[in-house]
């Protein structure tokens, strides 16, 4: 049993590989140029046929939600972290900030007078302000980020792993324990429906996927952070301030990582400063580069990201709906990963 | 079966997406001679012998070495049949030592195992020797200047046993001294029976140094034979496929009030006290060997590099520039001369460079329109060749790159433009073309900065001429008193 399981994973990844090899080779005519564009489109369509027709129950409205429901947070830190990986740099800490920013979260809007409240007699703040008082957090602990990269020239990679291990350990700190009790009218932001149809933690995801995509294509600020990932040093003979830019890259990747954590807290009912958002960067990292967002910095497409955050729901969905084991999901996740990049590098290779 | 040629390339086609870089081009090579490839940036020089060296893989057309067909695979097969590159821009290991560079990928062991060190450096010594080099093998390669890692580049060549030397471009960073020692060891290279492959834009050099010339255009082969057969004028007409009228289309233009001056401006090392004015209708130009400063001046005029004082005044008021964003405020443009490196975003389009420096007028949100408007403006009025503006820009040829270039340096309206070698690299009929728009430029009342390492452009350009050795400003010379003796003799400080 357990050998037709692997089987029928490594079939399906050898499958998306020679459709990937197919499409590089037959880059002829412009349709199948179109195609090979938005070739990360027919990957997700294929897998989601193939899910289907292996589990039919994957089409369900049922499913479909909860999927949607499960990748919107991770969605949401794949939109800022694409702005960091666009820039030509890294960012490891949403993971962290989303579990600082679910603590922080939970203790205000925590009911009153429930035992061991964390904030004691401190008033139970009402859910705007919480979240007005926690993405300012966020763009906060964004700025002194950017900063650091920006005008010392410590790598992305350090310099965000560094915020990473700090906000974890701020979150350890400020809370030595899980904090639940949270009120409905907090916990609406994921329940609640919009429109009567769209769970709310889906359409916030929407929005902030629209925030992002609107600065990324129709803002002097996306254009300047194309030309900055894509030669740092022409932006700033145009006379682009790089360093401004920059700390702003930093404070988009953060906020977008305290909505995140709002959610999570939201969502969950309670915020655990230890397991919250763990690794969380990594899924959005992957589903941002899947996406075809370059790491070599000046290449992303908001669409491809799209995609990259639904395939990632569909591996992860997917190998529930096969009962296939944890590690097993992720030896798959790690080789779409691989075999994305690969692709992307093949495909971005200048023609002289 | 004897040979004439020790290298024939038959029928050479290689189709890029979109483009055909090479058609059916033909090109033979006689040992013991220099043959010169010439041809305007685009017309496949740079592919031929890419597809020559096994960088690309040509579509269709034979290869001849010494009458016996070959396919290279990549340089190292090239190499060990006998046929070594030294390209435009040289990639040395800089902290590794100058034996260590020239022995780069196949270092000879000892038992197997250990490298020779020894051996290494004897036969270094000894070529050197051999080839008048005045090299020391122990130092590292990043305390030598171009000229010497050229050198060391050949000297590379020359340890492989090459037969053929590709030269691309070979003195673009040269000093006239440095390009005579060149020529006097490509003069013995010839001598041990050895065939040079040369690239270059400089007629004055391809007149003295090749035996044989061989033109392309678009792609195409358009002739071949000894150099006595050629005028720089058929040269041209051959290159261009129509006649250039006049290089320097200098056009005496009324020159105004001043607009810009500079007072004691240093930085660091390589600008030291520079002083200058600069008048409205004016094109000054800035001359000097590679390294006087002339690059670093401007790059701290323009807030790219950080000045240690110095003032500077526009229309008689002081202003601050401390970034090239400040620069931009107050009316400057900057066209770099380092075109791949502080230039183009080549990923990004033709369209997006063009507006890169211009962004904050399009709006908020961005109007697409506009930018598309504007560059299509730009694009006719600069005769810009590409297939779309969506093109990435790093698919255009080298002139085509830096008219877009000039694009956005003309779009934010400055009062005043500096270009820093705004024709190197480029091919004669964009260089023409470059010129005539500076020109129009300066008749409209802007004034224009120009630095140039080519005296003929300086001295047809420019309405005077600011003279550089080693970060100091040591002459400053009126239009009519230009000569090129003068000028060397400041630029030389003697």
């Amino acid at each position: 049993m357990q050998q037709i399981r692997k089987n029928n994973v490594l079939a399906f990844f050898y499958l998306i590989k020679q459709i990937k090899e197919y499409i590089m080779k037959s880059k002829k005519s412009t349709i199948q140029e179109k195609l090979s564009q938005n070739s990360i489109w027919m990957i997700f369509v294929l897998m989601v046929i193939l899910v289907t027709i292996l589990r039919p129950v994957f089409m369900s409205p049922a499913n479909i939600t909860g999927l949607l429901e499960g990748e919107s947070i991770k969605g949401i830190l794949a939109v800022g972290i694409m702005w960091a990986i666009l820039s030509r740099g890294i960012d490891l800490s949403p993971g962290a900030i989303v579990a600082l920013t679910s603590v922080i979260t939970a203790s205000l809007v925590q009911n009153e007078g429930v035992a061991n409240r964390l904030l004691g007699d401190f008033p139970q703040l009402p859910t705007m302000v919480v979240i007005l008082i926690v993405v300012l957090i966020g763009a906060t602990i964004g700025a002194i980020t950017g900063v650091i990269i920006a005008y010392t020239g410590i790598p992305p990679f350090i310099a965000t792993l560094g915020t990473q291990l700090i906000c974890r350990a701020a979150a350890k700190m400020y809370s030595n324990r899980p904090v639940s009790n949270l009120p409905d009218n907090f916990r609406i932001l994921t329940k609640g429906k919009v429109f009567g149809f769209i769970p709310a933690i889906v359409f916030i995801f929407i929005l902030m996927f629209a925030i992002s995509a609107f600065l990324l294509t129709q803002t002097r600020f996306g254009k300047n952070i194309y030309a900055i990932g894509g030669n740092r040093q022409a932006a700033f003979v145009a006379g682009i301030n790089v360093k401004k830019n920059l700390v702003f890259v930093y404070i988009v990747s953060a906020i977008f990582a305290a909505v995140g954590g709002i959610l999570l807290a939201a969502r969950t009912g309670s915020a655990d400063p230890s397991t919250s958002g763990l690794n969380y960067e990594l899924d959005a990292i992957a589903a941002a580069t899947i996406g075809g967002t370059s790491h070599t910095g000046g290449v992303c497409r908001i669409s491809g990201v799209l995609a990259g955050i639904l395939i990632m729901g569909v591996i992860n969905n997917g190998l529930v709906l096969l009962s296939i084991d944890d590690n097993m999901t992720n030896i798959v996740k790690g080789l779409i990963i691989i075999v994305a990049v690969a692709f992307d590098m093949r495909k971005n290779k200048p023609a002289t | 079966m004897s040979n004439e040629y020790i290298l024939e390339m038959k029928k050479i086609t290689k189709t890029f997406p979109g483009v055909k870089a090479l058609d059916e081009v033909d090109f033979n090579l006689k040992p013991g001679t220099v043959h010169t490839l010439m041809g305007e940036n685009g017309a496949g020089k740079s592919t031929l012998m890419k597809c020559l060296v096994g960088i690309y893989e040509k579509d269709s057309g034979q290869i001849l070495l010494d009458g016996e067909e070959v396919k290279f695979n990549n340089t190292l097969d090239a190499m060990n049949s006998g046929i070594s590159m030294i390209y435009q821009e040289l990639s040395p290991v800089l902290d590794r030592t100058v034996a260590d560079n020239v022995w780069l990928g196949k270092y000879p062991l000892k038992n197997g195992i250990i490298v020779d060190h020894k051996k290494m450096r004897k036969e270094c010594i000894e070529l050197f020797e051999r080839l008048d080099l005045d090299l020391d093998p122990d130092v590292k390669m990043r305390t030598l200047t171009v000229a010497k890692m050229q050198m060391v580049e050949i000297a590379k060549a020359l340890m492989n046993d090459s037969k053929i030397i590709v030269m691309d471009e070979p003195t673009s960073a040269l000093t006239e001294n440095e390009v005579e020692h060149l020529f006097k060891m490509i003069a013995n290279l010839k001598k041990d029976n050895i065939a040079i492959i040369y690239i270059s834009h400089k007629m004055d050099e391809i007149f003295q140094i090749s035996d044989e010339l061989t033109v392309f255009r678009d792609g195409t082969f358009v002739s071949t034979g000894p150099v006595s057969e050629y005028t720089t004028d058929s040269l041209i007409t051959d290159m261009v496929g129509r006649k250039v009228e006049t290089m320097f289309p200098k056009v005496d233009c009324e020159i105004g009030e001043p607009i810009f001056k500079v007072e004691n401006l240093s930085s660091g090392k390589q600008v030291k006290d520079v002083s200058f004015e600069l008048r409205r209708g004016e094109i000054l130009g800035f001359a000097g060997l590679v390294g006087a400063g002339r690059t670093e001046t401007m790059e701290s005029i323009f807030g790219v590099r950080r000045k240690d004082s110095g003032k500077i005044y526009k229309n008689g008021d002081e202003i601050t520039i401390n970034s090239p964003e400040q620069a931009l405020e107050h009316g400057l443009a900057f066209l770099t001369e380092d075109r791949r490196g502080q230039g183009i975003v080549g990923i990004l389009s033709v369209a997006e460079n063009i507006v890169l420096a211009n962004l904050k007028d399009y709006g908020f949100p961005i109007k697409h329109k506009n930018i598309k408007k504007d560059a299509d403006e730009y694009k006719d009025k600069l005769r810009i060749k590409t297939p779309t503006l969506k093109e990435k820009i790093v698919n255009l040829s080298g002139g085509n790159q830096q008219k877009a270039l000039v694009a956005r340096c003309l779009l934010s309206e400055p009062d005043i433009i500096i270009v820093d070698e705004p024709t190197k690299g480029i091919d004669v009929g964009a260089k023409a073309e470059i010129h005539s728009i500076l020109t129009q430029l300066a008749g409209e009342g802007k004034a224009i900065i120009m630095i140039s390492s080519e005296l003929p452009e300086v001295m047809g350009m420019a309405d005077r001429i600011v003279v550089m050795y080693e970060g100091d400003v040591t002459g400053i010379i009126e239009r009519d008193s230009f000569n090129q003796e003068l000028i060397m003799k400041y630029a030389t400080n003697t």
